[in-house]
């Protein structure tokens, strides 16, 4: 069957919304990507017929939601070729990455040790880690980006040293849209013995993952920005790291044995599962991964580098509009900021989003959670266009008119 | 002598209720934001910066002979033609009577969209900075 966006935007319901009198033009999918029927109606099937608590129940109930709570980690960890004993189900994102910080880093990120990051990390992949530096006295050494924003490989290898003793770096960056070598940039770390996480949130919806092929040591991602529902998130890890790994919540559902003296964990993932987890979310998120891989996520990448080509094309037609993140490997997400062209004097990305809006077209403004980034640039922030599968070129053309004509009225 | 809060605020009304699309209240809206003048350098301080707006506001709130004297700037035109409709509103009032006024124009003018929290533009926390001042009062 061939790719047609007309016919996948019939199954999201929300698309048919008309905001300010305007048809809905979403292009704030990096924030989060709206959510196919599918996944709606299998999140709404679990509580109608299938909700009981999971792993504890010796009735027919829970035991059929534990099915499908762990049919769901089975069909996350097809989808990224990893065994279901290294998917932990996190909050998101963020949960999994501050797990792996206040675990693995605390044990092993001291004094005298070094971590690295990229300038361009979201918050979620920075604030952890000051958070475990005030901890443990580590030191955070940052990576710069090249003007273009793609990642800069020398000043890496030459941050990488004996007392590196991580790397977390973003696969692609919410903020300028570059994709990372990720794969030479794990290579490396491990040729210098240190272990990688890598930020997917970003990446997740758009590219296909295979852990074996990537060999990334963590790899976390979000259901929400993949189409699935919020508050349910992944972090993989290679079992023998996270078997070494000690828990950082406590409660039920993690536990062996408990006395009152002391507790013997279970072994992951469940160990990092303490307390009822989200099972509705996890069986949408594995609904979600059902609908990128029957519409081929390589179909779902051709349309989307289309959509980001046509949209590159035709800003760079409007004078006063400067993109930020010119990568040559980048991901359906394009920045920009935009001055008077008579006046030079800048206008600013929220009054730009305010007007959007008023056409119905959704944008994000602002710093991205990216506030080093937008620093290093020396902007107050940009706007920010993204897109999805459902996004069509007519779309984009029509976001360029209403811009053109915002941008008139705000000169 | 000084009009009233709702004085004011029904002059506001009446003023926007001559555009009737929401391009023209917008245009009127970023005139009044690119007329309302500079804030002196010196005025522009952590202080003076109002938190919670994605643009940059900031708010000078001084008092003398029992009224308020408000002077602001936005680097955003949206956000100062907000700012300037709640300086002209608020300058030269009494802090009681601030604390009292019941801001019904916003939405009057159909711009009640900028009140909301999650806007980020920053409205309500320059309401709330202008209101915890005369508190202090």
């Amino acid at each position: 069957m061939t790719f047609d966006p007309k016919t996948i935007r019939q199954k999201f319901p929300i698309l048919e919304r008309k905001m300010n009198g305007h048809p809905l033009v979403y292009f704030d999918n990096a924030s989060t990507t709206q959510k196919p029927l599918s996944v709606i109606n299998a999140v709404s099937d679990y509580y109608k017929n299938h909700n009981a608590n999971v792993h504890r129940g010796v009735h027919t109930l829970s035991q059929n939601s534990t099915d499908l709570y762990e049919g769901a980690r089975k069909t996350v960890a097809n989808f990224i070729n990893a065994d279901p004993k290294e998917i932990v189900f996190t909050s998101g994102t963020t949960e999994a990455i501050n797990l792996v910080a206040m675990t693995f880093g605390r044990r092993n990120i001291l004094k005298e040790d070094e971590m690295i990051i990229s300038v361009a990390e979201h918050h979620s992949n920075l604030v952890p880690w000051q958070m475990l530096s005030a901890l443990t006295g580590m030191t955070i050494r940052v990576i710069p980006v090249t003007d273009k924003g793609e990642f800069d490989i020398e000043a890496y290898k030459n941050l990488l040293s004996e007392k590196t003793r991580l790397v977390a770096i973003t696969h692609m960056s919410n903020t300028l849209g570059t994709i990372n070598p990720i794969k030479e940039i794990i290579k490396l770390a491990h040729e210098n013995n240190t272990l990688v996480l890598i930020d997917g949130a970003q990446a997740t919806p758009h590219i296909n993952l295979d852990m074996q092929d990537l060999n990334a040591d963590f790899y976390c991602f979000s259901g929400h920005k993949m189409y699935g529902p919020t508050g349910i998130g992944v972090l993989y890890g290679k079992d023998e790291i996270l078997s070494e790994m000690i828990p950082y919540k406590g409660g039920g559902d993690m536990i062996e044995r408990v006395t009152l003296e002391r507790s013997d964990y279970k072994n992951s993932p469940y160990k990092f599962e303490a307390g009822t987890p989200n099972i509705a979310g996890a069986i949408g998120l594995a609904e979600a991964i059902k609908f990128l891989q029957e519409t081929s996520l390589q179909e779902i990448q051709k349309h989307e580098n289309e959509l980001l080509e046509h949209a590159t094309k035709e800003l760079q037609k409007i004078e006063g509009i400067r993109i930020i993140g010119e990568a040559k490997n980048k991901g359906p997400v394009l920045s920009f900021t935009a001055h008077n062209p008579k006046t030079s004097a800048s206008i600013h990305p929220y009054d730009i989003g305010t007007l959007l809006d008023k056409y119905g077209i959704a944008v994000r403004t602002g710093q991205h959670c990216t506030e080093p980034l937008m620093d290093y640039f020396k902007i107050p922030g940009t706007v920010r266009i993204s897109f999805a599968c459902y996004n069509t070129l007519e779309e984009i053309d029509t976001f360029i008119e209403a811009l053109k004509k915002n941008l008139a009225l705000l000169s | 002598m000084t009009k009233t809060i709702n004085q004011i605020q029904d002059e506001i009304i009446k003023e926007f209720e001559l555009f009737d699309n929401w391009e023209d209240r917008y245009e009127h809206l970023i005139n009044l934001g690119q007329e309302l003048p500079p804030l002196p350098k010196k005025l522009k301080t952590e202080d003076t910066l109002v938190p919670g707006c994605q643009s940059k506001v900031w708010l000078h709130i001084s008092s003398q002979n029992a009224t308020l004297h408000l002077q602001g700037q936005s680097d955003a035109l949206i956000t100062s033609g907000l700012l300037a409709l709640i300086l002209r509103i608020f300058n030269n009032q009494p802090p009681k009577e601030i604390q009292n006024a019941e801001l019904y124009f916003i939405d009057r003018i159909k711009l009640a969209e900028h009140l909301s929290q999650t806007r980020a533009n920053g409205l309500y926390s320059i309401i709330q900075r202008i209101k915890d001042y005369t508190i202090k009062c």
